[in-house]
């Protein structure tokens, strides 16, 4: 009875109030329990069928099969996991070239396992600043700067 | 040891001035601090005049370091890591702008600049408020300057200093050829720097001239957040406590107008040119400037109600602090890499140094503010009577705080990698992360559209019901036929997640309608046509034109590009759009409504960027045009593709595409095979798109001494320029070369890209004659793959972020000139 008369005596904003922060909370443990979580590709291929997300690298001893006059959405590689070099899955991405793939020294694929690859949904690519963690690139760009006379395509305007 | 070629002394100036402003601001805070606690008017006075000059030594440093900043950028000072890092020869003067805030500690140069303009301002306009407020701006100026400040403190280095020389940054330590004896561990060669030809450059996506323009609006809207915010701590402290709404309002207005165009400009530029396919994608660095102004719009509102009724002076306060920490809050987000793998956006964090530096910057604004706050809090005035539900405040306060808690649910979303590391689990974004977002804010917008509508139309306190009646019908009338007519003939399908969400996102485009049509009726209805006191109903209008341009663009986006020609895949239950297409070229290629066809590609004349030319013919007919998206090929040696798309625009739809992939020289090598040709100087040698002439063949003379020493005794550079005549027109000069550097011979190819064409010197023959291998890889097919969207009522949106900012800047004008004649009248 006491709850119910305070509930009497509280302001109308008050009331406003509560239901708006009662709302917000419901909505943020929704989010929560909607989370999908990261997981290795051992762990992917256990939960098939689990939306998932997995941090890999590409693995560059495969081809990347991408044929854009054949089907320029299918594209299709095989993954190493980021942390566990010994696992690898086949992924296919159907939304086409993704760009920077090669240069990529990180990629994390969001999608499901299912029987023999990753559907892969969306992927994220993260590349190699250019200089700031890695230094061999750095080196890169110096030592091309430092080349003898670096050939140059002068493209002299036409006309 | 001296090094060859460097320009020490504006490096040198660059440390000077920001120690100076260093010093100077902590001085400028502890002598405002001062002047605020003096207990005499001469005490008060004989600090804030050390002060104030405290303050604009402080300014001038600022604006010394940024004025070296641009110099050592401008003349190409590569001995300068920074101007290294961030440009190059060949980037054009506007972008050494933009090269000079790409970098972390520009931008925070950038913010400080900003923070002394409007310190300079407030010096000028606020009176008795100066004291106490500059002493919160001083002390952010001070704090500021420790970010950029790169000082050793117990060995933890505080900041990153922008003057650092190239060869101290650690980037030239593996470089073999720039040290003594080729030797990594000896010392740099006195001439190191005559290697060091160029920069690396402004990242290609960023040479935009968004890049120019966007990031000083956006930063002059973040560090205006201050303004507001050192006003409430002041009125906290001094506990005078509601008096600083009056001079902070027409601050906080300008501070909306200034941080939503400067993210509306961010929301352009990804529209234009940043093909994430949209304007806006829920990324964690668009909603960590998007938080600060939702909740700095609900302060807006509720220091007009404790204007008008006395109510809600302590949310204010609330709102005022959290905006500024919200502020504090993003660029910790964006700055730290601690949202990792959750942002497209590449952001390499600084280290844990910055990390920690970062929480200590917010823990030294917040702890102090929110002690201040609560500490005051049952001092703070309130009214124990209760708003009447037929008054504007009620419904005003409703609608702040329904803004305010959107905006908690949406920084507590991306806040997601926090929680990742604070709590050590590894939770990732939903599936569909923008429909996380979107389910729930198309019922604020609902709510907002119609709180919007109705709210002008009561009156502060108290409302007849007979009055409001009166006044709103006539809109209300309008908006339902309106509305009406929009959902029955604006085929707003959105049928992907449901009924539901349909229904929702009806609603919220029938409210926004709403929102327009009675905010623009009641400058007439309520405020008889005076455009100077407008300025609410102005930026209401133009915020229900946001909302409703979103929710039309978004929700009737178009993919045009669908592919119906392919193989069809097996669909496993994952969604298959397949908006790639590809069109091989000269060949018509249908898509939807449109006839595409591929029909030339255009070189940039300095920069290895490439324009496709790709007509839209649509079959009826009755549209026909050329767009031209670009793209990055291999830039810079980075393998890959950075793509511009182009757009059409119509009045009430754009019509957009952009690459997605092309033939990849590289990738095709193998197919084809160099064939050789003897050639001596002035022959000529046909290829498939033209011809080129040998110009000269010559040893290399230049050699560098230690190149030599490699080449050995006998080893010769020769070069052979060719000069390319191709049946476009163009003409290119294009130099292979060989070397012979102790009985090997090396050849290198060299690509002329534009024509398709490699090149490599084979062998120099005694008679002076050459051998020239020519390979044309890819002239057996060309193509361009694609996506093509069409975003309809696009301009609704662009237009209503224009009307917002207007409305508010009227609001402003008239704020100050009511804080002026209130002044005069006192």
């Amino acid at each position: 009875m006491t709850i119910f008369a305070y509930f009497c005596r509280m302001k109308k904003i008050h009331i406003v109030l509560l239901v708006l922060i009662a709302a917000a909370i419901a909505v943020l443990i929704t989010f929560l329990k909607g989370t999908s979580t990261y997981e290795t590709v051992a762990e992917a291929k256990l939960t098939a069928d689990k939306f998932v997300h997995v941090a890999v690298k590409l693995d560059k001893s495969a081809p990347v099969e991408y044929d854009a006059q054949k089907d320029p959405n299918y594209l299709s590689f095989h993954a190493i996991d980021a942390e566990d070099s010994t696992q690898r899955m086949k992924v296919v991405y159907r939304k086409g070239e993704i760009p920077n793939l090669i240069i990529s020294e990180k990629l994390v694929l969001k999608g499901k396992y299912q029987t023999d690859h990753f559907e892969c949904r969306d992927v994220q690519t993260k590349c190699p600043s250019k200089y700031k963690d890695d230094p061999n690139a750095a080196v890169k760009v110096i030592q091309k700067a430092t080349e003898p006379a670096p050939a140059k395509n002068n493209s002299s305007a036409s006309k | 040891m001296d090094y060859i070629g460097e320009h020490r002394l504006p490096g040198q100036l660059g440390h000077f001035f920001i120690v100076l402003s260093l010093i100077a601001s902590l001085v400028a805070t502890f002598s405002y601090f001062k002047s605020a606690r003096a207990t005499t008017d001469s005490d008060a006075g004989y600090w804030k005049k050390f002060a104030r000059f405290s303050f604009i030594t402080e300014s001038i440093s600022v604006f010394a370091v940024i004025g070296l900043l641009i110099y050592i950028l401008s003349s190409h000072l590569f001995e300068y890591k920074y101007a290294w890092q961030h440009s190059s020869r060949s980037l054009e003067f506007k972008y050494l702008l933009a090269g000079l805030w790409e970098g972390q500690e520009g931008s925070f140069l950038l913010w400080s600049v900003w923070h002394c303009v409007l310190g300079l301002i407030l010096i000028k306009t606020s009176k008795k408020w100066e004291a106490p407020v500059m002493t919160v701006i001083s002390f952010a100026q001070f704090c500021l300057a420790t970010m950029i400040a790169g000082i050793y403190i117990f060995g933890w280095k505080m900041g990153s200093n922008p003057f650092i020389l190239l060869r101290d940054s650690g980037v030239l330590d593996n470089a073999p050829a720039l040290h003594l004896n080729f030797d990594t561990a000896q010392s740099f060669k006195p001439d190191y720097l005559s290697f060091i030809k160029d920069g690396n450059d402004l990242n290609p996506l960023l040479q935009n001239y968004w890049m120019v323009i966007h990031p000083p609006v956006l930063f002059l809207g973040f560090a205006s957040t201050i303004v507001p915010f050192a006003f409430a701590v002041a009125g906290l402290w001094t506990k005078q406590f509601g008096e600083w709404t009056k001079p902070a309002l027409p601050w906080s207005l300008f501070s909306a107008a200034a941080l939503g165009v400067g993210i509306m400009m961010g929301a352009k530029w990804a529209y234009e040119s940043l093909t994430f396919g949209g304007y806006w994608a829920w990324d964690p660095v668009e909603n960590a400037s998007l938080v600060p102004w939702m909740v700095l719009i609900a302060g807006i509102h509720t220091t007009l109600i404790y204007k008008h009724s006395g109510h809600s002076l302590r949310a204010t306060h609330l709102f005022f602090i959290l905006t500024f920490g919200f502020i504090l809050y993003s660029t910790f987000l964006t700055r730290t890499g601690i949202l990792g793998d959750a942002s497209v956006h590449a952001f390499t964090g600084e280290g844990n140094s910055l990390m920690f530096h970062l929480i200590a910057l917010m823990a030294v604004f917040l702890i102090p503010s929110f002690w201040l706050f609560f500490s005051n809090y049952k001092t703070i005035p309130t009214i124990k009577k209760e708003e009447s539900g037929s008054s504007r405040e009620f419904w005003m306060f409703i609608g702040s705080l329904v803004f305010f808690l959107s905006a908690i649910l949406i920084i507590g979303k991306t806040s997601l990698p926090v929680l990742n590391k604070l709590f050590n689990i590894k939770k990732a974004p939903p599936e569909d992360p923008e429909f996380s977002y979107n389910s729930i804010q198309v019922y604020v917008a609902v709510i907002i559209g119609l709180l919007t509508a109705v709210a002008q139309y009561l009156k502060y306190k108290r409302t007849e019901s007979k009055f409001f009646r009166k006044k709103i019908l006539a809109p209300t009338i309008i908006s339902v036929i309106g509305a009406s007519l929009m959902l029955a003939f604006g085929n707003i399908n959105y049928v992907k997640k449901g009924p539901g969400f349909q229904a929702a996102i009806w609603m919220a485009a029938a409210c926004s309608l709403y929102a327009i049509i009675a905010n623009a009726s009641y400058i007439w209805i309520g405020l008889k046509g005076k455009l100077k006191l407008s300025g609410g109903s102005i930026a209401h209008t133009g915020f229900g034109m946001v909302l409703l341009g979103i929710l039309l663009s978004s929700s009737k986006k178009e993919v045009l590009s669908t592919n119906s020609n392919g193989i069809i895949a097996p669909v496993s239950g994952m969604d298959d759009p397949r908006e790639n297409l590809t069109l091989i070229k000269g060949v018509p290629a249908d898509m939807g409504k449109y006839t595409l066809t591929y029909e030339s590609d255009s070189a940039h004349p300095k920069k290895q960027l490439w324009f496709y030319g790709v007509r839209f013919k649509s079959k009826d007919g009755k549209e026909e045009f050329v767009l031209k998206p670009n793209a990055f090929v291999n830039y810079k040696g980075n393998e890959g593709l950075m793509a511009n798309p182009d757009a059409k625009h119509y009045w009430d739809h754009d019509v957009f595409t952009y690459i997605t992939s092309l033939p990849n020289p590289n990738r095709q090598e193998d197919t084809a095979s160099f064939k050789p040709n003897k050639l001596k100087a002035g022959d000529s040698l046909f290829y498939s798109s033209g011809y080129m002439v040998l110009q000269d063949v010559r040893p290399v003379t230049n050699v560098p001494a230690e190149i030599a020493q490699i080449l050995g005794k006998d080893g010769k550079i020769y070069e052979t320029p060719l000069k390319v005549f191709s049946k476009t027109g163009s003409i290119f000069t294009i130099t292979p070369k060989l070397t012979y550097a102790k009985g090997d011979r090396i050849a290198v190819p060299d690509t002329l890209t534009q024509e398709n064409l490699v090149l490599q010197l084979q062998a120099v023959n005694p008679d002076n004659s050459i051998q020239l291998g020519i390979k044309e890889p890819q002239n057996l097919m060309k193509y361009v793959t694609l996506k093509a969207y069409k975003f309809p009522f696009i301009n609704l949106l662009w237009l209503g972020v224009i009307v917002t900012a207007a409305g508010i800047i009227i609001s402003m004008v008239r704020r100050i000139q009511l804080n002026r004649s209130s002044i005069s009248q006192s």
